[in-house]
């Protein structure tokens, strides 16, 4: 039987299958060339890209907690100028989509990196980042709000030409209602869960584990948080949902696939199992194939 | 240098009286080991500790005469003690080599001093012998908080000349710290140091004095160990990198340690 893997999340943006890898948690992709097939994966999420070079925070930052960890990097990166000379041109190279994560302290910010990425042709969409918990402004500040997340979203709609996904935070009352002013607002899809804000104390040091004090909880501890938000946000929007959050293996997927997720992204894990998006695309082949269903679409929202 | 993610099997352990464990490894499918310099590290993932999710960074301590991977694992957690008492024959998944290593260029004829506090102790068994071969003079100086803490572990450095110690409690060699060892008063062309962070800015600050060549291995905390996750950054003169990808050894010149 042939397996139909293929998604279609809109405005142009076709993945060969629903595996995405999720923005800071896997570089720029060569990272893992000594151990995947780049070419296999639905897309890569790139890092957070701001207008200017971050130096990010203080170390320590990151602690392991269970089944998790917290991170606190803030947004450490090049800048969208290095981005463009540095790393794009090897990234021309993958048949996998290439999505740019964006971050900006002002909206006006937000619209500078997007209209420079815009000439890029390899680059089918952008991923706003309107949820990061470790940066003081910009980030989660715009996606705590309705009117924020819609204000920054409709400026990326004028400034961005293709496809435009905005990812949302988990730090709010009701992330449906967030969703709900981002779709209308011009966002083509949304992608959730960013990181729980978190805190963890080191009681032998009598201080907090890492330099910011608090941070954002990733991993297999917040998928039954994040399974919960992608249905509540499913059954609110009509545009496409992307699910995140603690995903380890085609099950773990198959959980926001059904809880109504039109395609996955795939974060933390990577640092356990340099090889855990091959394998979940492998798995949901298999999962298809066991239970007769010959396309994953099928699968969307079933519960 | 190729990274693998790669199975490897426990042939064989032994514990030390401080506690750490010597543990050595087969790969799973018979097959050689991959290529590495001293210095570098793998990352292990520990089976049997679900809650533990990360892989924990361990540095190579050296290979074995029968080709054995050889790892000195400190029961420092949950996981890392489970690590230490898993039976022979469990099978356990590691990404080697990862990060620099040491720089041993240029070592023939040179006096060098290894400075190993603790579990740092490790990187440098293997150095010790690649410098050795190469000609250079070693010499090994080891600190712990008691005798037993450095109790079995000199002769695990082949080919060094001398091994040095010093414990908190004078139990055994200089009544001290390793940073106050009288060998220190002495002339090396280079000191390569790990340990613990207090131990390391104190060596370091003694190598810079004296213009002294100095090398520093890092133990920030790790999350990927390639590069991808910038959670284990040190800052340094060019800017904060990634101690996995960049170090975990740096010249001290590249430190901001004053």
């Amino acid at each position: 039987m042939a397996i139909n893997l293929a998604v279609d999340l809109g405005a142009g943006l076709k993945l060969k299958n629903p595996v995405l890898t999720a923005s800071g948690t896997f570089g720029y992709g060569t990272e893992f060339a000594d151990f995947i097939d780049l070419n296999r994966l639905g897309g890569f999420i790139v890092k957070g890209t701001t207008l200017e070079p971050r130096q990010g925070n203080d170390s320590p930052r990151m602690v392991e907690t269970p089944s998790g960890m917290i991170n606190a990097v803030g947004l450490q990166n090049g800048g969208v100028d290095h981005f463009i000379e540095h790393k794009y041109p090897s990234l021309t190279q993958y048949t996998s989509e290439v999505i740019v994560n964006v971050s900006g302290a002002s909206v006006a910010d937000y619209a500078k990196v997007a209209e420079k990425l815009a000439p890029l042709d390899k680059i089918h969409a952008i991923e706003v980042n309107i949820s990061c918990p470790n940066v003081k402004a910009g980030g989660m500040a715009f996606g705590t709000t309705c009117e924020g997340a819609a204000e920054v979203t409709a400026a990326l709609r004028k400034a961005w030409p293709r496809h435009l996904m905005v990812k949302l935070s988990p730090n709010v009352t009701d992330i449906a209602s967030i969703a709900g002013a981002v779709e209308q607002a011009g966002a083509d899809s949304v992608s959730l869960i960013n990181t729980l804000l978190a805190m963890s104390v080191d009681v032998e040091r009598q201080r907090a584990s890492i330099s910011t004090v608090t941070g954002g909880l990733s991993g297999p501890a917040v998928r039954p948080v994040a399974v919960r938000m992608v249905w509540q946000v499913a059954r609110r929007v009509s545009i496409p949902v992307v699910g995140l959050g603690g995903i380890t293996c085609a099950d773990d997927a198959l959980q926001f696939i059904m809880a109504g997720a039109t395609a996955v992204q795939i974060g933390t894990y990577n640092f356990v199992d340099p090889q855990v998006t091959v394998k979940t695309i492998d798995g949901l082949e298999d999962y298809c194939r066991r239970h007769g269903v010959d396309d994953i679409n099928k699968l969307r929202g079933i519960i | 240098m190729k990274e693998y993610l790669l199975d490897f099997k426990i042939a064989d352990r032994t514990v030390l009286p401080g506690g750490c464990a010597m543990i050595e490894f087969e790969r799973a499918d018979g097959e050689k080991l991959p290529p590495f310099r001293p210095g570098q590290f793998v990352e292990i993932k520990i089976p049997g500790v679900p809650a533990a999710m990360l892989r924990r960074p361990i540095s190579i301590c050296d290979v074995t005469d029968s080709g054995r991977l050889l790892l000195m694992v400190k029961p420092a957690g949950e996981a890392t003690r489970h690590l230490t008492l898993m039976p022979a024959g469990s099978v356990v998944s590691m990404i080697i080599p990862l990060g620099n290593g040491f720089d041993t260029a240029g070592a023939a004829g040179k006096r060098v001093l290894l400075a190993g506090g603790g579990v740092g102790a490790a990187p440098l068994i293997n150095l010790c012998r690649v410098l050795a071969d190469a000609d250079a003079q070693v010499e090994i100086l080891l600190g712990g908080r008691s005798a037993r803490d450095v109790q079995g572990l000199p002769e695990y450095y082949r080919g060094s000349e001398q091994v040095h110690v010093a414990t908190d409690d004078g139990t055994v060699g200089h009544h001290g710290l390793v940073t106050g060892h009288p060998v220190l008063n002495e002339r090396f062309d280079t000191i390569y140091v790990c340990g613990p962070t207090p131990m390391m800015k104190g060596m370091a600050a003694i190598a810079r004095n004296r213009g002294t060549e100095c090398f520093v291995s890092l133990e920030n905390m790790m999350a990927c160990g390639l590069g991808a996750c910038l959670c284990c950054v040190e800052k340094t003169v060019k800017g904060n990198v990634c101690v996995c990808k960049h170090g975990p050894v740096f010249n001290i010149n590249e430190l901001t340690w004053q």
